[in-house]
């Protein structure tokens, strides 16, 4: 690693993350296609639709698997402080590219997206247990399958929708994929967008 | 088991319209449970014609069995116990598939074609497009389809969709000894029940009536009750069936909604980058060729 450069992820999160963003990608994608029928052709990711419906349920296991461990390692990063409402209340500011607050490792808007994925994530799990077929929807009321799988689709659309606004963010804070892909970041990075953690991984006071 | 010898009006997970312009008629199945004798020829004819043989299974109190539906058993006699006005009464009801005129299991399906519904009202499962998913269990109000242990795909009553499209009545009807099922125009079996129902009230049963729900737009297969205003005494027949608000809320109003948030969601990020642009933090200490220009870029712009 260069001196300049902060380490922000280990390369165990950074495998961590991308187990579970493949997994979404693939969720995602044959999950749509179970929701529009004209995109039912997207079922081929995972090559035949009676394919997709058999492997799509497994593959949820292992996102919420690798997502629980994201939970466990990052859940304390992400309590809301009152400088993290102020941040959500000036997010107008924010989108103009300016800073709001003495940012620690995360922001507002990122604990926000944290709590939000973990809502989905506890709602996709717990309502796709419910409806998987053949092994676990015959132990289930007809009615509660039902609620279940609009459940499913609901909290799917909401998490989807988020993570177009994660991966949007990463993409538009420049140097921020770096920190999901080699681990590290700049010292003006981290100053600028996340200054209390960049004092307290340095040291600095400035 | 589909045929395409039948016209198809609406097939499952299919945008667009089937084709329309051909017009056939009508047809319904009419069950009068009052002359039903529960001898369950009806379930034997139709395991012989579909060639499906459920496992024998056991006795369990009552005249039941094979207890339940299943994919190798696509009708079965229900026989309830009712007493009413201290007079026992035997209510014999054979449950299968209504072919709903709007029908849940349609509504539900994810995969094109594994559920279709024929111009004449029959709705058909299309087992080589089915996934195994279950959503038309969720889809349907009277809990008909179920799926196969063997092959998981999802089974129930065709109609006997393939003797219809040759000119023929399903084989329940053609076995039934005592005329209690009958086939024809759903006009025709309209008034065949209509003459039943006042033969019945003449009779002392006050609450006759044809089971045709509106809730689901009409069935094809009708019921003559005794007890029209009590169909859940017949083995929980429901009152007034309907697509579960759950199911229409799912496969209804979600889907433009989630459209419009899911594409909301993507515009905001463009037209945020080439409004905005990026955010990047100027890098004094990581003077790389990549961010000179970038700088330089700004200065420009400054």
């Amino acid at each position: 690693m260069k001196p300049q450069l902060i380490r922000r992820y280990s390369a165990a999160e950074r495998i961590n993350h991308w187990i579970v963003a493949v997994c979404f990608i693939l969720l995602a994608l044959s999950g749509l296609a179970f929701f529009y029928p004209a995109f039912f052709w997207l079922t081929g990711v995972f090559g035949t639709p009676q394919l997709a419906r058999i492997v799509h349920p497994f593959v949820g296991v292992l996102m919420s698997v690798a997502f629980a461990r994201q939970f466990f390692r990052y859940w304390h990063h992400n309590l809301l402080t009152r400088d993290d409402i102020q941040w959500m209340k000036s997010v107008k500011t924010v989108m103009q590219g300016h800073e709001v607050g003495d940012t620690g490792k995360y922001n507002g808007g990122q604990k926000g997206m944290f709590w939000l994925m973990c809502a989905c994530m506890a709602v996709l799990l717990a309502s796709g247990i419910i409806a998987w077929r053949p092994y676990f929807a015959g132990h289930f009321p007809i009615p509660l399958i039902r609620i279940a799988l609009l459940a499913h689709a609901w909290a799917a659309t909401i998490l989807i929708a988020g993570i177009i606004v994660h991966v949007y963010a990463a993409f538009w804070v420049q140097g921020t994929i770096r920190a999901m892909v080699e681990g590290v970041v700049s010292h003006a990075w981290a100053k600028k967008h996340h200054p209390r953690w960049y004092r307290e991984v340095t040291g600095k006071q400035k | 088991m589909a045929l395409q010898s039948l016209d198809i009006t609406r097939r499952s997970a299919s945008p667009t319209a089937s084709p329309q312009a051909r017009k056939t008629i009508e047809i319904a199945k009419l069950i009068d449970v009052s002359t039903c004798i529960g001898c369950k020829a009806c379930q034997v004819a139709c395991s012989e014609w579909n060639d499906i043989r459920e496992e024998v299974g056991h006795n369990i109190g009552v005249y039941d069995n094979p207890t339940d539906l299943s994919a190798d058993a696509w009708t079965v006699m229900r026989f309830a116990e009712e007493e009413s006005n201290g007079k026992l009464e035997w209510l014999i009801r054979k449950d299968g598939c209504m072919h709903c005129a709007d029908p849940g299991c349609l509504k539900a399906c994810p995969s094109p074609g594994a559920i279709i519904q024929y111009s004449n009202g029959i709705v058909d499962f299309h087992q080589e497009n089915c996934i195994g998913c279950g959503y038309c269990i969720s889809g349907c109000p009277f809990n008909v389809p179920r799926i196969s242990q063997q092959d998981n795909k999802a089974y129930k009553c065709t109609m006997c969709s393939d003797r219809v499209a040759v000119g023929m009545e399903p084989a329940c009807v053609k076995t039934c000894p005592t005329g209690a099922i009958q086939f024809g125009s759903k006009e025709d079996m309209k008034q065949l029940a209509a003459s039943r129902v006042a033969d019945l009230k003449t009779r002392g049963y006050a609450g006759a009536g044809l089971y045709d729900p509106q809730g689901v737009g009409g069935t094809h297969v009708m019921y003559v009750l005794h007890h029209a205003d009590k169909p859940q005494q017949y083995s929980g027949l429901p009152k007034d069936p309907q697509i579960s608000p759950a199911v229409q809320l799912w496969k209804g109003w979600l889907k433009p909604l989630a459209t419009v948030g899911i594409a909301a969601a993507g515009l905001f990020g463009f037209f945020h980058y080439i409004t905005v642009g990026p955010n990047h933090a100027d890098d004094e200490e990581d003077d790389t060729a990549a961010n000179v220009g970038r700088k330089e870029k700004q200065e420009d712009k400054a």
